[in-house]
């Protein structure tokens, strides 16, 4: 009796097992039908609004071939192609335009008081071997570094793209290894003048007067005046800033990415421009500007006069400091007279 | 005239490397430059997405803008090319290309790259069609014997299409729509300025 109870219980317990399952099918058929395999693809837009570049994993050795897109190089580009010209254009005709102007409207400035015949050292064989490596370097490298800017459309007109070709990949090679002795320059030019460049009130004075190149005021100046440490510092960080940009893009992709280069491109041609404009202006004040100022750099030695109408108190300390060996001299040879 | 465009499908790709083997081997590309490479995005998280990627051909290329010596060219077809002659291996057309498509033999220290190389579209250079100067510089011409770039003539998948843009692009549309879903047409934007159903 108690089995056939409890095979009764299990029959009823079966149908029940099986109307739940059956109640329950509907439920475990309602799967979605449509799979979007979009729903989580990345998107161009998407990482563009997170990254302004779109990059992945890539199997070459090359890993700059893992960056798919960078939209910058289109700025680059516009950088490159205008923006860095108008700059140099502007700078460099701009200071020739103003240069032309200035000498037509005040001429050579000359030494007042003429010639005295006699001279003073003003550059050792040391400082002006320096001055003439460096800037025989500039000019090279300032030619062949606008030649990348403006030879395409300056240059190339007037020759064959194979004549072009073969200067301009000359000059690159110029451009790459004459930046070695500049730089050397730019450094011996800090050391060996920076115990005279550091400015003063003297040179406050020297500008609210004119330098004596506006007017036809001498205002005094040590051995470099306003101007002179103008042109140093220019030298000595604008040489820093394109000869570090320089390096970078010598030895590309050396611990920097292409947008570093980019940047390393855009720092280099804007400061060399403005180098460019500056080291024009100290071109000419260097040689048709003023009467008696290349011999500076040319034979090292300036005619007393011209010392006392530009440097009067460099004459007077080098003559301070000259006075003495001359008497000591003169006391050295009295006796054996 | 043809106007000539690369489209990845980004949804069909595979990663297989197929189109970079073909390219190596059809042009006889040397070591270390590869015109056209595949690169995984967001590999192997959910919704990964490989893309083919090579020289698109711009319109109105950066590559040309930027070059000092202006050794690139577009045929009428609308493929950039560019003269190895001419190329004096400045770097300028890598720092502008949006796609890194232009490749350097050397690595480049003291300007020493080498001559430029980048994808051709299969169509060469200045040189003779097909003549032995112009194969050794630029690889095999496809277009002047009337095939187009076999990186996407194989494509197992089909999701490297190459051809006159508005025909790949209708392809493409249509793929779209009978699938219900599509990425869009990775660097057409940027390339073409131009967008193609996502």
């Amino acid at each position: 009796m108690t089995t056939l109870v409890a095979r009764f219980l299990m029959i009823v317990g079966a149908f029940a097992l099986l109307a739940l399952v059956i109640g329950a099918q509907p439920v475990s058929a309602q799967q979605p039908t449509m799979v979007n395999p979009q729903a989580s693809s990345v998107k161009e837009d998407q990482l563009f609004q997170q990254l302004d570049r779109i990059s992945g994993r890539c199997t070459l050795p090359d890993q700059k071939a893992c960056t798919i897109e960078q939209p910058a190089g289109r700025d680059w580009r516009n950088f490159h192609g205008v923006t860095l010209r108008w700059i140099g254009g502007i700078a460099i005709l701009g200071i020739l335009a103003v240069l032309v102007i200035f000498y037509l409207w005040r001429g050579m400035v000359r030494i007042e008081n003429g010639r005295s015949g006699r001279t003073i050292v003003r550059f050792n064989a040391f400082e002006r071997f320096v001055h003439w490596m460096t800037s025989t370097c500039f000019i090279i490298l300032a030619v062949s570094g606008l030649n990348i800017t403006f030879g395409r459309p300056v240059l190339l007109p007037l020759m064959s793209p194979e004549a072009f070709t073969a200067w301009s990949e000359w000059a690159k090679y110029a451009h790459n290894y004459l930046s070695f002795p500049f730089t050397l320059g730019v450094i011996l030019i800090f050391f060996m003048w920076i115990a005279g460049n550091i400015p003063n009130r003297v040179d406050v004075e020297w500008f609210k007067r004119g330098g004596g190149i506006v007017g036809h005021d001498r205002p005094p100046a040590y051995r470099f005046n306003g101007g002179q440490k103008m042109i140093y510092w220019i030298v000595v960080l604008g040489g820093t800033a394109v000869a570090v940009s320089g390096y970078v893009l010598m030895f590309p992709f050396y611990g920097t990415g292409i947008q570093n280069m980019q940047v390393a491109e855009i720092t280099h041609g804007i400061v060399a421009m403005l180098f460019v404009a500056a080291m024009i202006g100290h071109i000419y004040i260097g040689t048709i500007g003023m009467e008696g100022a290349f011999e500076a750099m040319g034979t090292g030695t300036v005619d007393l006069n011209w010392a006392k109408e530009h440097h009067s108190l460099w004459l007077e300390d080098e003559r301070a400091r000259r006075e003495p060996t001359d008497l000591q001299r003169r006391a050295s040879t009295t006796p054996a007279e | 005239m043809a106007r000539m465009k690369f489209l990845c499908d980004a949804d069909r790709c595979i990663e297989c490397n197929a189109c970079v083997t073909a390219c190596k081997n059809e042009h006889e590309v040397p070591w270390g430059i590869n015109r056209r490479r595949v690169v995984t995005i967001n590999d192997g998280k959910p919704g990964e997405r490989s893309v083919s990627m090579a020289c698109m051909h711009c319109t109105d290329a950066p590559c040309q803008a930027v070059c000092p010596v202006n050794c690139f060219y577009t045929t009428a077809d609308g493929v950039v090319l560019h003269s190895k002659d001419l190329c004096i291996g400045c770097g300028y057309c890598f720092y502008a290309c949006p796609f890194g498509a232009p490749q350097y033999p050397k690595v480049g220290n003291f300007g020493s790259r080498g001559k430029m190389d980048k994808c051709t579209f299969c169509a060469g250079g200045p040189e003779a069609d097909n003549s032995p100067a112009e194969y050794a510089k630029y690889g095999a011409n496809r277009l002047a014997e009337g095939k187009l770039p076999l990186c996407a003539e194989m494509c197992s998948t089909k999701s490297l299409l190459a051809g006159d843009g508005e025909i790949i692009a209708q392809i493409y549309k249509e793929r779209v729509v009978k699938r219900g879903y599509g990425s869009g047409a990775w660097g057409w934007k940027t390339a073409y300025r131009e967008i193609v159903a996502s």
